[in-house]
């Protein structure tokens, strides 16, 4: 459990970048910090493992102060993987998965072995352990990112906009992976995105924030969905232009048990499936709205924030 | 031409080889200048520059103290230090790790500072201490940068050390400064060959320890940021602003 006592931030240039936040996240869950550029997001993400220092209130993880002990042992006890994966150059794959084991005294053979293991965990040919991340396609090298977060097998894993920087169909993989992954390893996930898509399919909990890291609204997928609880949540959700409110398309003549829904603006959004053309459970009160999850309904969010 | 068989003719005469004006004598001496210039050299601009590229302060200092000091005039400036301390090695040694340490000091804040900033961010994040950042991720990846640096050095060292004849010490120098003193032209050209071939030498040996000390994945321009292209790029072992001797 990572606590957020009344932290904020204000930079030296004068920028306050997180003002009084607090927030409990609750371990073994995904907790999801979403919001525009400049909100303070990441700022809070790099506070948990010390990169940057509060400026006043306290962080506590499962009860610790984290600015009791040395920033550097906080910092290996806790899985850290960002955008363009930020590998070592200078080694190969393998070496940098064991990057952190070996700094803390694990043997080589050992600390390769388990490389390699968790290569298999992520989804990564063990063949190319023995390149260098420029050789590797950038969702290989956000892999072997999250590979070496794992080394050390942490409880918390920090992740900074992971795949942000790979195309869409590569950031589709690496979500499910990570949802496997989580599903198998139980990890206390704090992961940082401004796409609000990534927040809503990764999240056991969102926290959607406005500048200085005010929370707009936290809660889960659902509940943010059903009742945004501002109009920046709503503007920001997508809700207020209708991206997330569907509606059956009644233009389209219908062919099988699939009906077409259409959102808002009028744009085909994806379709439901209604056995012999009859919504399941279809009455006056059904809102299309929530159940948008469980259909097609990705082709429009992404660039949204 | 004659001139130049001349001069090849007393080099390879084993008489001028040894003895004590001879010319493994001097060359030995001229190595010995060379080699503890180098060495001090090092121990002040190596560690300076990389603690300025490291925590990115004092650049502006730097910068301008080492040009200054690479416009200063080595000739000039030992006859300067001569007239204070009197004759002897010191002066020399002086004015050569004046000339030596700007290229080192270069060499090694441009290649900390040409180390993407994201991945020594990520060294951190990680959990390495400030030491294992600068020995385990900016050094290797700056060091075709640091020993370009290192190179340069020597051979403007090597070069310079000619000056050594001037000021009553030996070295290859003294064969030139021999020579244009007597105007015996030969003997001038053939120091002056000498020190070349020195130079030459000396920098062969230097680039073949560069492909020992430089890490395989940066010797291969695999070091690149995964932002940039795929496409590979040409060795790296660059030199550092290669500045005129200052003789």
């Amino acid at each position: 459990m990572i606590e957020f006592h009344s932290v904020t931030k204000r930079f030296p240039d004068g920028t306050l970048a997180v003002e009084d936040f607090s927030l409990v996240l609750p371990s073994r869950k995904t907790t999801v910090f979403v919001g525009s550029s400049g909100c303070g997001k990441t700022t809070l993400l790099r506070m948990i493992n010390r990169m940057i220092d509060p400026s006043s209130g306290s962080i506590e993880i499962d009860g610790v102060d984290i600015a009791s002990g040395s920033a550097v042992a906080l910092r290996r006890s806790i899985g850290y993987v960002m955008q363009n994966s930020g590998l070592l150059p200078h080694r190969r794959v393998i070496d940098n998965v064991a990057t952190v084991p070996l700094l803390k005294g694990v043997k080589k053979v050992d600390a390769h072995t388990q490389a390699m293991e968790l290569l298999d965990t992520v989804g990564l040919d063990r063949a190319l352990a023995y390149r260098y991340p420029s050789q590797l396609s950038g969702g290989q090298q956000q892999r072997v990112g999250v590979a070496r977060g794992l080394a050390v097998n942490p409880n918390i894993l920090l992740m900074d906009e992971p795949f942000g920087a790979v195309d869409p169909i590569v950031r589709d993989d690496l979500q499910q992976e990570l949802l496997r992954l989580q599903h198998d390893l139980d990890k206390t996930v704090v992961f940082v995105t401004h796409d609000i898509d990534e927040a809503f399919l990764l999240g056991d909990q969102v926290v959607i924030l406005e500048k200085g890291a005010q929370i707009a609204q936290v809660g889960t997928p659902k509940e943010i969905l059903a009742n945004p609880a501002s109009d920046f949540v709503a503007s920001f959700i997508g809700a207020d232009r209708g991206k997330r409110r569907l509606a059956v398309d009644s233009t389209v003549s219908r062919s099988g048990d699939d009906v077409v829904l259409v959102d808002g603006a009028g744009y085909v959004a994806g379709v439901i499936e209604a056995p012999g053309g009859v919504l399941p459970g279809a009455g006056a009160g059904v809102s299309t709205n929530s159940r948008a999850r469980s259909v097609s309904n990705k082709t429009d969010q992404a660039g949204d924030a | 031409m004659n001139l130049f068989l001349d001069a090849l003719n007393f080099m390879f005469d084993p008489a001028n080889l040894t003895g004590a004006n001879g010319i493994l004598s001097r060359l030995v001496d001229h190595l010995w200048y060379t080699g503890l210039s180098m060495a001090v050299a090092v121990v002040i601009g190596i560690p300076l520059g990389l603690l300025v590229g490291h925590t990115g302060r004092g650049r502006n200092a730097v910068v301008a103290v080492s040009s200054a000091a690479r416009a200063l005039p080595t000739l000039g400036l030992i006859f300067l230090i001569i007239l204070y301390t009197g004759l002897g090695v010191g002066p020399l040694i002086v004015v050569l790790v004046i000339l030596a340490v700007p290229p080192l000091l270069a060499g090694a804040y441009s290649g900390l500072e040409a180390v993407n900033r994201s991945t020594i961010d990520a060294a951190r994040a990680i959990g390495m201490t400030e030491w294992q950042i600068l020995f385990k991720v900016e050094m290797p990846l700056a060091m075709p940068l640091i020993f370009g640096g290192i190179r340069s050095a020597t051979l403007q060292v090597i070069a310079t050390a000619t000056i050594a004849g001037y000021v009553g010490l030996t070295g290859l120098g003294r064969f030139l400064i021999e020579g244009l003193a007597l105007r015996d032209y030969k003997l001038a050209l053939a120091g002056a060959i000498l020190v070349i071939a020195l130079a030459l030498c000396v920098d062969t040996i230097l680039a073949l320890a560069q492909r020992l000390v430089i890490p395989h994945g940066v010797a291969r321009g695999l070091t690149r940021h995964p932002d940039e292209s795929a496409a590979p790029t040409p060795r790296q072992h660059g030199r550092v602003s290669p500045a005129p001797s200052n003789l």
